[in-house]
């Protein structure tokens, strides 16, 4: 401010301010990052061995059709210009057809992403409710018994195939308690009752008011948002204690102490306070991980996501549909680092 | 004084001789810390369990993996020889578990192959030559990481076709990356000091330097690395497995495994249940074992 004030008269100064140069050094590493992940998944495409000239036509086509095609896909221009195009494309939501279902990319994935969205915000949800506590009770109460159980969880989530862990919550909760409904999004007595808002049924059917349809969704949803909860949870408590330890280790909890405060002011009053930002930056990170991370619960629980979509297309050969959902989760899941990066970055001055 | 007590002495001592009796006896030291982690040494125990299983598995196994007997199928686990009873084509558990030991191990090894020495590779050149090129390397790498690993690995198992090498290949071209910063970080602190500089001045080129002097040095916390992550990958493939995407019937890899006996998860639960207990046996013991290793070799970064 006093520097344009004595130097602003009369000339422009091109000196720009220090965070405006970080903001540009960020948005050119996420130009680049997204840059980089459109030119694997291009080269992905270009060295499969499907031909995708006969991906279209179909096997039974001339040689003349062959050829107009070729054309047609842009496949007789050199390399580089035919990534040119293809970043164009996608930059304005143009994944291409998809073979199996016959609509473009986009619409598939715009149908199918908020079921994926709901599912793993909700799993991150219980990730942070439990999480968080678990591991600051672990840091404050460190070598105690619940300590031992936030490192036994972390273990076990670290070492446990999650589509392994679904089916044995599957046949428990399901086959042998009845306590959920089983795989599927909701019954098919409920199926289409709730016009669609945001795509996320849960949301929806309270919007709409209809609880009957909430209250069989959420039966199905809640095993596979626990699920993906307990590994959340695993990351979370793990991240949450070590930020803790560090804390409560250091000489302003001494003083604190030393002044009397009650151990819950300098444990949620002091400490905890220094660690918010850290912790949301393991949130946003455990969110991008569930989001990819639900392929295989996807699967597990025939729940209609991009997880789903992915893998049915893999599975079909179907490579527009496959790469344009590896894109738009490789978008979000870049997104959310640069997110949590930037958050890390200007709101903590320690990292200065 | 009898013999190991002797040995014990010589590699305790505090004036080593030699330097071949320094190394030993730094080994020993680090064994002895090893040894007092009870987890860790439990994390071997199942390993190398799982090891012999895989090489004895011929003598072990009491049928062969690949026959099948429509007639016997979906036999309960202890009916009629059968330990953990057998599969939708009546092939026996027991033993193509035990085949499966082989092919993890496989896995293991093919991407400890793979991921570390590329990561080994780009992170020594970049933190040595400096410059524009760690720059570039380091922008590949920065990358890379910001890539979602499984859905990557997906469409890589996609383009390149199904299979256990494809799959391997698959995850090690997403798992280099974290190998290449520990690598370029520990060469920044190396390349520095006092020894290359000597090193240098009598004549040695870059090539030299990096492969023979500062490879050496990043061995260990790649090794620490390796080990934690080996459980991650071992997941992911076993992942792939129950995709479909990995390696292919009748191949009793343990995650394909799960994946045929998922349609009888209700009813014959243990078709499902036992491949993923080996599964889950294998990667606890990784995360224990690398613990352990980090204790030893890195006890700055130990968060016990």
């Amino acid at each position: 401010m006093a520097q344009s004030q004595t130097h602003g008269e009369g000339r422009q100064t091109l000196s720009l301010p220090p965070w405006f140069k970080r903001l540009l050094a960020t948005l050119a590493t996420v130009a680049a990052t997204i840059l980089g992940l459109l030119f694997v998944t291009f080269m992905i495409g270009r060295v499969m061995p499907i031909d995708p000239v006969l991906a279209v036509i179909g096997e039974r086509a001339t040689q003349a059709q062959y050829d107009e095609t070729f054309r047609e896909l842009g496949l007789d221009k050199p390399l580089m210009v035919q990534f040119g195009i293809y970043v164009g494309d996608v930059l304005l939501g143009d994944f291409g057809k998809s073979i199996r279902t016959g609509q473009e990319v986009a619409t598939d994935i715009g149908r199918v992403f908020p079921a994926t969205l709901e599912l793993a915000t909700l799993g991150t949800l219980i990730g942070v409710i439990l999480g968080v506590p678990l591991g600051v009770i672990a840091a404050v109460r460190r070598g105690s018994w619940i300590d031992q159980v936030a490192r036994f969880v972390g273990l076990i989530g670290y070492s446990m195939p999650i589509f392994w862990l679904g089916l044995v919550g599957l046949l428990v909760f399901y086959g042998i308690l009845g306590w959920v409904s089983g795989p599927g999004r909701v019954g098919i007595f409920y199926q289409g009752i709730v016009e669609p808002i945001t795509g996320m049924l849960l949301v929806d059917s309270a919007l709409r008011g209809e609880w009957a349809v909430f209250r069989n969704a959420f039966s199905h949803i809640i095993l596979p948002a626990s699920l993906l909860g307990y590994y959340s949870m695993a990351y979370i408590s793990r991240m949450t204690r070590s930020f803790m330890l560090e804390q409560l280790g250091s000489e302003y909890v001494t003083t604190a102490r030393v002044k009397g405060l009650s151990e819950w002011q300098v444990v949620w009053g002091h400490a905890f306070r220094n660690i918010r930002i850290q912790l949301v930056t393991v949130i946003a990170l455990a969110y991008a991980n569930l989001l990819e991370g639900s392929v295989l619960t996807e699967i597990i629980f025939a729940w209609p996501g991009i997880g789903s979509y992915i893998t049915t297309s893999l599975l079909a050969n179907d490579m527009n549909s496959v790469l344009g959902g590896t894109i738009v989760i490789g978008v979000i899941f870049v997104g959310i680092n640069i997110f949590s990066d930037i958050l890390y970055r200007f709101f903590d001055p320690r990292a200065k | 004084m009898n013999g190991t007590a002797g040995w014990r002495d010589w590699l305790l001592t505090d004036e080593p001789a030699s330097r071949r009796q320094a190394r030993l006896s730094s080994w020993y030291k680090g064994w002895l810390t090893f040894r007092s982690n009870t987890l860790a040494m439990l994390g071997l125990g199942v390993l190398l369990f799982l090891i012999l299983a895989a090489i004895f598995a011929p003598i072990l196994a009491t049928h062969d993996p690949f026959a099948q007997d429509l007639g016997n199928r979906l036999l309960a686990p202890g009916e009629q020889g059968h330990f953990f009873g057998t599969d939708s084509l009546g092939r026996d558990i027991y033993s193509r578990i035990l085949y499966g030991a082989r092919i993890s191990i496989y896995i293991v090894l093919l991407v400890v192959m793979v991921a570390p020495v590329v990561g080994l590779i780009m992170g020594t050149v970049a933190g040595y030559a400096g410059g524009w090129i760690d720059v570039i390397l380091m922008r590949i790498t920065d990358i890379f990481l910001a890539f979602p690993r499984l859905i990557l690995a997906l469409a890589f198992v996609a383009a390149l076709g199904a299979g256990i090498e494809n799959a391997v290949l698959a995850i090690s071209l997403t798992a280099w990356p974290p190998y290449a910063r520990i690598a370029r970080a520990e060469t920044l602190t190396i390349r520095n000091s006092d020894f290359i500089h000597a090193i240098r001045l009598q004549g040695a080129g870059p090539v030299r330097i990096v492969t023979r002097h500062i490879w050496p040095l990043c061995i260990s916390s790649l090794v620490i690395r390796v080990t934690l992550d080996m459980a991650g990958i071992i997941l992911t493939a076993a992942g792939l497995g129950f995709l479909g995407l990995g390696a292919q019937p009748p191949s009793p890899e343990w995650g394909a495994m799960i994946s045929e006996g998922r349609k009888y998860i209700l009813d014959y639960w243990w078709v499902a249940t036992i491949p993923g207990i080996a599964i889950f046996a294998i990667s606890l013991a990784f995360n224990l074992l690398g613990d352990g290793l980090r204790d030893v070799l890195d006890p700055k970064e130990s968060n016990s």
